[in-house]
Order: structure tokens, then C-alpha cells, then sequence
């Protein structure tokens, strides 16, 4: 697959040069590729959305290069472009939204990219409908619940067409509900529209869904690959703080038991077929 | 120590154009010691509810006793009262102010006029409890934090204050598993050992499942279910109405009970599931 996002060797110090220096990122190589959707988790303090905040210059390496389609990221003259092409979605969707009308909100990216009024038009109503939330457009984003906020700030990223979004733990401040309604919408953004997706998250069922998954720790990358191959070993996933879904904890307390399940199911789904398939 | 509410309403923006009625005639108790879980979907009212419990809110009509003084009473302390009852925020954002871990725990106790010593004391010991190791976060500059140690120096600066009550509203948002599983064990201690009433307020099935002796269910601002909870859990389809997701575990044994397998009983946590699902398959092979 081609590379869209490329990292080589990414180290980040945060106040640098100062007594209280926190090394946050120690020689990261990594890359994102076109299409997929990929999952970044560790536990907090791991250096997640630090990686992720290189993708779109928002932090600028303090050694090593983060190139996205090809173009440096520390270089000043790129930041437009690749602003363009990687939008961002952060945690707390009220540090993004900022008019008190959820259309305007979401046409305030494509208003700064200097588009006619009537192409501005246009992709609200697709940006809106993409998410099903076409029903909020003349509602006051401080009405609506964390879920629908969280919904109107990725409509506002989506207006800007990236070929990329970077949701750094979107719902971690949502409930259940509107946790899956998010991930739903993300997935489908991903499958249908074919926009990359980078997800930090530490919920496991998110991660579930994904195509690849990097596990962090201390700043650094300490294992990848696809979730059906690194879930497979649920005590190396715990030594780095973190979990394996349910399905797969189930499928494995059923394994000990004797349960010939295979051992590399993710999804409630694929534990239900297994199971009835053993009747 | 308990709280007894009466009929209890409340409105936000009250006498303006824009008032919002959010509670709508609440009754309820929390005994002394108890575990208590108030669930519901985003914007049912919990969190309003809860503020009451600490006088945050005071109601627009009916009551709130608080270890039998109502929070109406021009002569309730309720700077005392807030001392016994601590509340800790869904956003750990909101609760810390000063620019240190030890400052902003000591915060508390400061105002209550301890001695310096005994301020010491008590903010090494909320440390510990949860598990901020103090020669290393004492003087930790708040904004270096990562947001589960932010939620755990929350904590910290209630526990500090000694309450008998602790709300603790939506605290494991945004921790990752571990963090959760911590927060979670040092939640159990606090209530078993040092015996002080938790009001869990989640939108997490799980977690109330897994910790509470008693589950309140709200939605649009009234209560629709309360119980042991077992019984809440019986009435899986209501509790999806209201916009509440199952858990996981309960998602599975009910399309397995779809597929025609043979479970009676709802789970509370992953051991019950797996025993569920080996022993009707159990039951299974026993009737072939």
C-alpha cells in the first residue's frame, strides 16, 4: 500500500532545553498508509497523541522527520497543505467547536480554504449528512449532547475533504451510545468515502475494528501489526497496561475450559459463529 | 451519614424563555455505607442530581436532607457539608486550579485550618491510596500530567478533605484499561475499608454492573428503574429504549439466546459469562 504518512526516527522533547524536559517520543519510525485505518494505543502518558500531533504539524520534531505524501513536516511553507490533508479531531470536541451555529461551525474550515459560497454549500450538506446529523444543522453546539458535538466536529473536519483524519481519543468523553455511533461513522467514512484514518484510543473494541494497531509505551512503538495477530497474545497487551476486547477474553476463559474455539477471534460476532458452530 | 431527597425539581435558566426543567419530582434515599450506581444516558439529569447531594444545586422545589439538614436552611454550613460530601468531577480540567500535584491536594484540607503537619499528612496519604507515589508527583507541575493521573490528583484533593461521601461523577472517562482497573480497586477500598458511601455516577453498564450494590436508572430527568442489580439488568430492551448500550457480555448471551442456546440467567461480569455459556452447553450435550 502506499506510504501516506512516513516517520523516520521521530524523537519530541517536551520544553526542551529546560530543567522539567519530558522525552515524549524516543526514535519513532512508523507510517500511515493510504486507505486504512489504523489504531494508536498505549496507556496515558504513552506519547499517542504526541505521535499523532506530528501527522499534521501541530508539533514539529525536535530530531528525526515526519514526511506526509512526501512533503516534510517541520518545513513551515508545507503546513497549509498538509493541514489540508490531514484534518484533526481532539478529545474534547469543546475545544473545537466555536460558532454558535452547528452550520457555520462546519463551514468555517471550508470558508478559510477561500471556497465560493456555493461549494461551501455544498459540502456542509454532504459533511452533515455523511454523519446523519443534518437534523442539528440550525442547532447551537452548546445544546447538544457530547456525542452530537463530537459528530459536528468531525462534519467540520470533513467539510475540508482530508485525505486524512486523525481523531485523537474522540470519544473518550462520550457515552456508550454515542462512543459506537462515532466509531460507526468513522468506519464508514473510512469504507465508503476511502478517507485514512488514524484513531488513538485505548477502548479495545475500537480498536477491534481497525485494519493495523500500534501499541506504545514510554514514547516508544513496542509492538504492530493486525489486531488478530497481536490479540492473540492477551498477556503481552496487559504488561503494556492495556486489554484485550471481550469477545476475545471470553473465547479465551472458554478455550481454558476446553472450548475448541480458534484464538484469534476479536468481535462478539465471530464468537457467537464459533460457538454455534460447536452445537 | 445519609441522603434522603424529597419530590425534588429543578430547572436550568429557571425564569427565562430558554428554561429547561432537567429533574422532575425525585425521591430517593442513600443509605449510610452503600454502594450506589446513578446511571442513565448523556443529559438524563445524573450529574444535576448529584449536585444537589453536595448543595452544589439547591432545589427549586421539594428537599435534600443531608445527614438530616436540609440544603435550603439558610443556617446548613454548607461549607461543612461540602467537606463531608466530596465531589469529583466528570473533567478533572474543572477541579484542578494550582499550578502543583501537592498544592492542588492540599487545597482542602488548607481551607479547613489544619495544621501544616497534618495537611502533609493527609495529602501524602490520598497520594498513596491512589497510587501517585509522592516523591516523584508532589511537586509535579499539573499541566505535564496525562489525563488519568489529572483524574487521580482529583481524587486525591476530595480524598484529602476525609468525606464520608464521595460522588464521583463519570471518573474513569478517558483512562486507559489500567487506569481504570486502578481507579476502580482503589474506589472498592475506599468503600470497604475506610467505609465511605460511593454514589458511582457512570454511563458505563459495565462499571455499574461490576461495582454497585444498588443501581438508579435515569432518563429525562426521572427515575424509570432501581434495584439490586440483577434485577435492573432483567429488563435488557427497556434499558436499551432509554439509549443505554448493554454491555458486551450481555450483548453476546443474547444473540446466542437467539441462536436457540439455552441461557436463563443475565450476567454481571466476563467469569459469570464464560460459566453461563459452558454450562448450557453442558445442559446441551446432557439432553443429546
Amino acid at each position: 500500500m502506499a506510504r501516506l504518512i512516513e516517520v523516520n526516527n521521530l524523537s519530541y522533547t517536551y520544553r526542551s532545553g529546560s530543567a522539567n524536559k519530558v522525552q515524549a517520543l524516543n526514535r519513532i519510525t512508523m507510517e500511515v498508509h493510504r486507505g486504512e485505518i489504523l489504531a494508536i494505543t498505549g496507556q496515558n502518558g504513552s506519547g499517542k497523541s504526541t505521535l499523532a500531533r506530528h501527522f499534521n504539524s501541530l508539533l514539529i520534531p525536535t530530531s528525526g522527520e515526519v514526511l506526509v505524501d512526501g512533503l516534510s513536516a517541520a518545513d513551515k511553507k508545507n503546513i497549509a497543505a498538509i493541514r489540508k490533508m490531514i484534518g484533526m479531531v481532539f478529545q474534547n470536541p469543546d475545544n473545537q467547536l466555536i460558532s454558535s451555529l452547528v452550520e457555520e461551525d462546519i463551514a468555517f474550515g471550508p470558508e478559510n480554504l477561500g471556497l465560493p459560497a456555493p461549494e461551501i454549500k455544498k459540502r456542509v450538506d454532504w459533511a452533515l449528512e455523511s454523519l446523519n446529523i443534518t437534523a442539528l444543522r440550525q442547532a447551537s453546539p452548546n445544546n447538544l449532547s457530547e456525542g452530537q458535538k463530537q459528530l459536528v466536529a468531525i462534519a467540520g473536519v470533513l467539510a475540508m475533504k482530508p485525505e486524512c483524519i486523525v481523531l485523537d481519543e474522540p470519544t473518550t468523553h462520550l457515552d456508550p451510545r454515542g462512543r459506537r455511533e462515532v466509531l460507526d461513522n468513522i468506519l464508514r467514512l473510512n469504507r465508503e468515502d476511502g478517507i485514512t484514518i488514524v484513531l488513538v484510543t485505548h477502548f479495545m473494541q475500537e480498536v477491534a475494528h481497525c485494519d493495523r494497531m500500534i501499541i506504545m509505551e514510554q514514547g516508544k512503538i513496542k509492538m504492530s501489526g493486525t489486531p488478530r495477530e497481536l490479540f492473540r497474545y492477551p498477556e503481552k497487551i496487559r504488561s503494556f497496561g492495556l486489554d484485550s476486547p471481550v469477545a476475545s477474553k471470553i473465547a479465551d476463559g472458554l478455550r481454558k475450559m476446553g472450548f475448541n474455539l480458534p484464538d484469534d477471534i476479536l468481535l462478539s460476532e465471530e464468537l457467537a459463529d464459533s460457538l454455534c458452530q460447536l452445537l | 451519614m445519609s441522603i434522603i431527597v424529597e419530590n425534588l425539581c429543578f430547572s436550568y435558566k429557571k425564569g427565562t424563555p430558554f428554561e429547561k426543567k432537567v429533574l422532575h419530582d425525585i425521591s430517593l434515599t442513600v443509605e449510610d455505607g452503600e454502594f450506589l450506581a446513578l446511571i442513565g444516558p448523556t443529559q438524563s439529569g445524573k450529574t444535576t442530581l448529584a449536585q444537589h447531594f453536595n448543595a452544589l444545586l439547591i432545589p427549586h422545589c421539594g428537599r435534600v436532607m443531608v445527614n438530616e439538614a436540609d440544603t435550603q436552611d439558610p443556617n446548613t454550613d454548607l461549607v461543612a457539608l461540602r467537606l463531608q460530601v466530596g465531589y469529583v468531577f466528570q473533567n478533572p480540567d474543572y477541579q484542578l486550579f494550582a499550578p502543583t500535584v501537592g498544592e492542588d491536594i492540599a487545597f482542602g484540607p488548607l481551607n479547613q485550618k489544619l495544621p501544616r503537619t497534618v495537611i502533609n499528612d493527609r495529602v501524602s496519604e490520598a497520594m498513596k491510596i491512589v497510587n501517585l507515589v509522592p516523591e516523584i508527583f508532589l511537586n509535579r507541575d499539573i499541566y505535564a500530567l496525562s489525563g488519568g493521573q489529572k483524574r487521580r490528583v482529583a481524587i486525591a484533593g476530595v480524598l484529602a478533605c476525609q468525606p464520608q461521601i464521595m460522588i464521583l461523577d463519570d471518573i474513569t472517562a478517558g483512562l486507559d484499561p489500567r487506569g481504570r482497573d486502578e481507579i476502580l480497586a482503589v474506589i472498592r477500598r475506599l468503600h470497604r475499608e475506610q467505609n465511605i458511601t460511593i454514589i458511582l455516577i457512570s454511563n458505563s453498564m459495565d462499571e455499574a454492573a461490576e461495582m454497585a450494590d444498588r443501581i438508579i436508572v435515569m432518563n429525562q430527568g426521572q427515575i424509570t428503574l432501581e434495584g439490586k442489580a440483577r434485577a435492573i439488568f432483567s429488563h435488557l430492551d427497556l434499558l436499551r429504549s432509554i439509549g443505554l448500550e448493554l454491555p458486551e457480555s450481555m450483548n453476546l448471551v443474547q444473540q446466542l439466546q437467539e441462536r436457540g442456546l439455552a441461557i436463563s440467567s443475565v450476567p454481571l461480569n466476563l467469569d459469570e459469562t464464560i460459566d453461563l455459556i459452558a454450562g448450557s452447553f453442558r445442559k446441551g450435550q446432557g439432553t443429546t
